[in-house]
């Protein structure tokens, strides 16, 4: 075990944040919180999908997207589309002018199943189209702009641009997504309906696994040489590219894979919550997204998850209690987190606590832990130069 | 709960005047001493295990309901009109001594025109609040967006918006009036005297204005004699260029301009009809998208001469609207404009209050089952009752734009329609 430390993508320290992360979700919340709340839990972490993917992609490779809600809802969509046309059987809408459409289909005098609709139908290439699709668009997007050695500010203004098109396409384009109103009313997934408190449960269940999965992916992303090259890249671009890497390739590499992450945050919100709207794809939604991964600390994978969970749950408490107000609120704490914290949750950890938590461990672990534990705060202040230019 | 109450009142006060302010200042004490008041008017109020087998948020004096709409985002403009009206309707239901001998309490809960969060705040009033009924919802898509929830979790909810039909449930009540009931008798009244043969019909491009414009062609190809459409556009939300549309409409010289452009997109629209020369008062405009609230946005003279087709506006001249004006101003403040929807959404709390008194209980399944037939002869846009399939019967009205922001009433049905959200021959 100790000579596999060297070469295991996980460091001890990670592994015990993974599990207090795990324990957490998997046992506290559901023991703590009422159905009710725990469903709430639950949407949140599909955004945590989406911070996750940008922790990679802009704290570790320095490409800020501001249009990641753009592949949250692609994959969100590919649900979507699979569950309405679960529902739109041909009894369950016998009142309309084509029974077996999906009802805005026939609002909008479509009299036939669009061709772009016909693959989900199944199941399984639903799952597959929610994970390739996003990626596809991603690849299409990052291969014309990297390629042309677009990136910082540029690529962020045009990954904006993506979000307002895709969301005026989808308004536009209503009789085939559903318009302003999004793909609503869906009930069952493969014969199991989606809506009761058991399936949200067991949805919130198999969300958390799907994240904790992603989460490994990303470390061991973060960890093999392809995440060291990424940090290169992102401090001295150049320098990498004269050592002969074909930098826009790894761009591609990690731009699709937070598209990809995105998207199955998307279709896990699809199931939870039981729609999907283009009110998840806009500007405004994609740069939520970016706030939710700054909070947490860009440079941290577990922060950005707390991070998404503290905002979110903020959201939601603030709104209750002052309908009026909330939004004055939330405005606060994010210019107080950019203010005090530049580096988010995670930053307050490693400065403050993790290093009054090493002693406290002693003997033979914390040896074994503390060396590799003091890189990290090391990695942030070096790496901070790069991203903060781009922004 | 109570406290929060209070506070959503506190702080919406404090944002307005301080003479509005302490115009409101009587009903917070009001909403809080909820002792002081519930000993002689609740006397005789029936036991709560009666009238409540479901678990909702009911106690021996109070019952909790959910008010939701948006009050901030794009929508606030138009929803704080409702909200208002809300809050009057369940002041005025709890000074004449409440629902079954209970006081009203609201939970209130911003939508932030978005329609996640619309679903999401319906649930946690309906879960965790326990709420008897949810007055709210504004646009179509969030009514959509809340639907399935009100559905699976039973709960009854009070919709004030006119919308474009195609949808009944048990679990909702329109208190606004349903496409026909708002397309149909305005075309006859232009037809007839306007002698409007052709009709040029705009709309911003989502649900409602394409259900709509569907039925206008409808009815103008099909009932109104050798009439046509000689032109159908429709335009992003927020769109705000309308000058190629407005050149076309030069170009047919359409005897109506048929109009459903909604929200910021209106005071582009209007502003850009008058700057191309189009004089409303020689070119007959009939929209169906403008109430006073919006014209605050257009400006009265730019629409000046305009027609609107609606159920109720601020001027119509009734005992009934008299009172309701003045309490509204009284309440909200002097400047405060009343639209369609606002009197619309009065109305919901008022139809529970009787419908529930009806059933002799709070329970949704009872609600639901006693609401066909509930008159109310006290609306501020006269006499109403809920239909079978819980739409309300209601009149059309044609409203004249005025310079001052008000509408002149030029025209009302005879009798009631009757709703029909599924219209054959129609779809």
């Amino acid at each position: 075990m100790l000579k596999s430390d060297r070469t295991f993508f996980l460091r001890p320290q990670d592994m015990i944040g993974i599990a207090i992360l795990a324990i957490l979700l998997v046992v506290v919340l559901p023991l703590t919180l009422d159905n009710f709340r725990l469903q709430f839990v639950g949407k949140y972490l599909t955004y945590a999908f989406v911070a996750l993917g940008l922790v990679l992609c802009w704290g570790y490779a320095g490409i800020l997207s501001l249009g990641q809600g753009v592949f949250f809802g692609l994959g969100g969509y590919c649900m979507a589309m699979f569950l309405k046309l679960e529902s739109s059987s041909v009894e369950a809408t016998k009142i309309q002018t084509t029974p077996g459409i999906p009802d805005f289909m026939d609002w909008n005098q479509i009299t036939a199943l669009p061709l772009m609709w016909q693959p989900f139908n199944s199941l399984t290439l639903t799952i597959i189209a929610v994970i390739l699709v996003p990626a596809l668009f991603a690849f299409i997007v990052g291969f014309a702009m990297f390629k042309r050695r677009v990136g910082g500010v540029y690529f962020a203004i045009i990954t904006q641009a993506l979000a307002a098109i895709m969301t005026i396409l989808i308004i536009g384009q209503q009789g085939y997504t559903g318009g302003i109103n999004g793909i609503t009313d869906l009930r069952t997934l493969n014969g199991w309906d989606i809506r009761t408190d058991s399936a949200k449960t067991i949805l919130y269940f198999v969300c958390v696994a799907l994240l904790i999965a992603c989460i490994l992916i990303a470390y061991f992303v973060k960890s093999s040489k392809l995440g060291r090259i990424l940090v290169a890249m992102r401090d001295k671009e150049d320098r990498v590219r004269f050592s002969g890497y074909d930098v826009a390739n790894f761009k591609v590499f990690v731009f699709c894979l937070a598209a990809s992450l995105s998207a199955i945050g998307g279709a896990m919100f699809t199931l939870q919550v039981g729609f999907m709207s283009p009110s998840f794809v806009g500007i405004v939604p994609s740069i939520e997204m970016v706030i939710y991964a700054a909070v947490g600390g860009r440079l941290s994978i577990l922060g950005a998850i707390y991070g998404t969970l503290l905002v979110n749950w903020a959201k939601t408490s603030f709104s209750e209690s002052f309908p009026e107000l909330w939004l004055f609120g939330l405005g606060g704490l994010f210019i107080a987190v950019v203010l005090i914290f530049p580096n988010g949750l995670a930053g307050l950890w490693q400065t403050y606590i993790a290093p009054r938590l090493g002693p406290l461990f002693g003997g033979a672990s914390a040896r074994r832990a503390s060396p590799p534990a003091a890189t990290p705060p090391a990695a942030p202040s070096s790496g901070t130069a790069a991203p903060a230019a781009a922004e | 709960m109570s406290s929060k109450n209070d506070q959503s009142n506190k702080f919406s006060s404090t944002r307005r005047k301080l003479l509005m302010g302490i115009a409101a200042l009587p009903a917070v004490p009001l909403l809080a001493s909820t002792g002081l008041l519930s000993t002689p008017a609740f006397a005789q109020a029936p036991a709560t295990s009666e009238v409540n087998t479901t678990g909702l948020a009911v106690t021996d004096t109070e019952v909790t309901v959910g008010i939701l709409h948006s009050v901030t985002g794009t929508m606030a403009i138009s929803e704080t009109g409702s909200v208002q009206a809300e809050k009057l309707a369940i002041d005025q239901i709890n000074a004449m001594g409440g629902v079954l001998g209970r006081k009203i309490k609201f939970i209130q809960e911003d939508g932030a025109s978005d329609w996640p969060t619309f679903a999401e705040k319906a649930k946690k009033l309906l879960v965790n609040d326990k709420v008897a009924a949810i007055m709210g919802c504004w646009t179509s898509a969030s009514r959509k967006a809340v639907l399935p929830v009100v559905e699976q979790y039973n709960g009854m909810l009070y919709y004030p918006t006119f919308y474009e039909g195609l949808e009944q449930s048990k679990n909702v009540i329109y208190t606004g009036q349903e496409a026909t009931q708002q397309i149909l008798a305005g075309l006859d009244w232009v037809a007839k005297t306007k002698e409007g043969k052709t009709f040029y019909l705009i709309g911003s491009d989502y649900i409602w204005p394409r259900t709509s414009m569907k039925i206008a062609r409808k009815h103008i190809e099909g009932h109104l004699k050798d009439s046509s459409v000689v032109g159908e556009e429709y335009f992003p939300l927020g769109h705000t260029q309308f000058n190629s549309v407005i050149n076309k409409i030069k170009l047919k010289k359409p005897d109506v301009i048929y109009a459903a452009v909604v929200g910021g997109s209106n005071v582009a629209f209007y502003k850009q009809l008058k700057a191309a020369g189009i004089d409303l008062s020689k070119q007959t405009l009939l929209t169906i998208s403008v109430t006073e609230d919006e014209i605050d946005g257009i400006g009265g003279e730019n629409i000046a001469g305009a027609y609107s087709s609606m159920k109720y506006f601020q001027s119509l001249d009734n005992p009934n609207n008299k009172e309701f004006v003045a309490a509204f101003k009284k309440m909200w403040g002097e400047k405060t404009v009343i639209g369609d929807v606002t009197q619309a959404a009065y109305l919901g709390p008022w139809l529970w209050k009787m419908t529930v008194e009806k059933a002799g209980s709070f329970d949704i399944d009872k609600v639901a089952a006693a609401s066909p037939g509930i008159e109310f002869n006290k609306a501020p846009e006269g006499y109403v009752k809920i239909h079978d399939n819980h739409h309300l019967w209601s009149k059309a009205r044609i409203g004249l734009a005025q310079p001052d922001g008000q509408f002149k009433v030029v025209f009302e049905t005879p009798d009631l329609i009757e709703p029909d959200p599924f219209p054959k021959g129609y779809q």
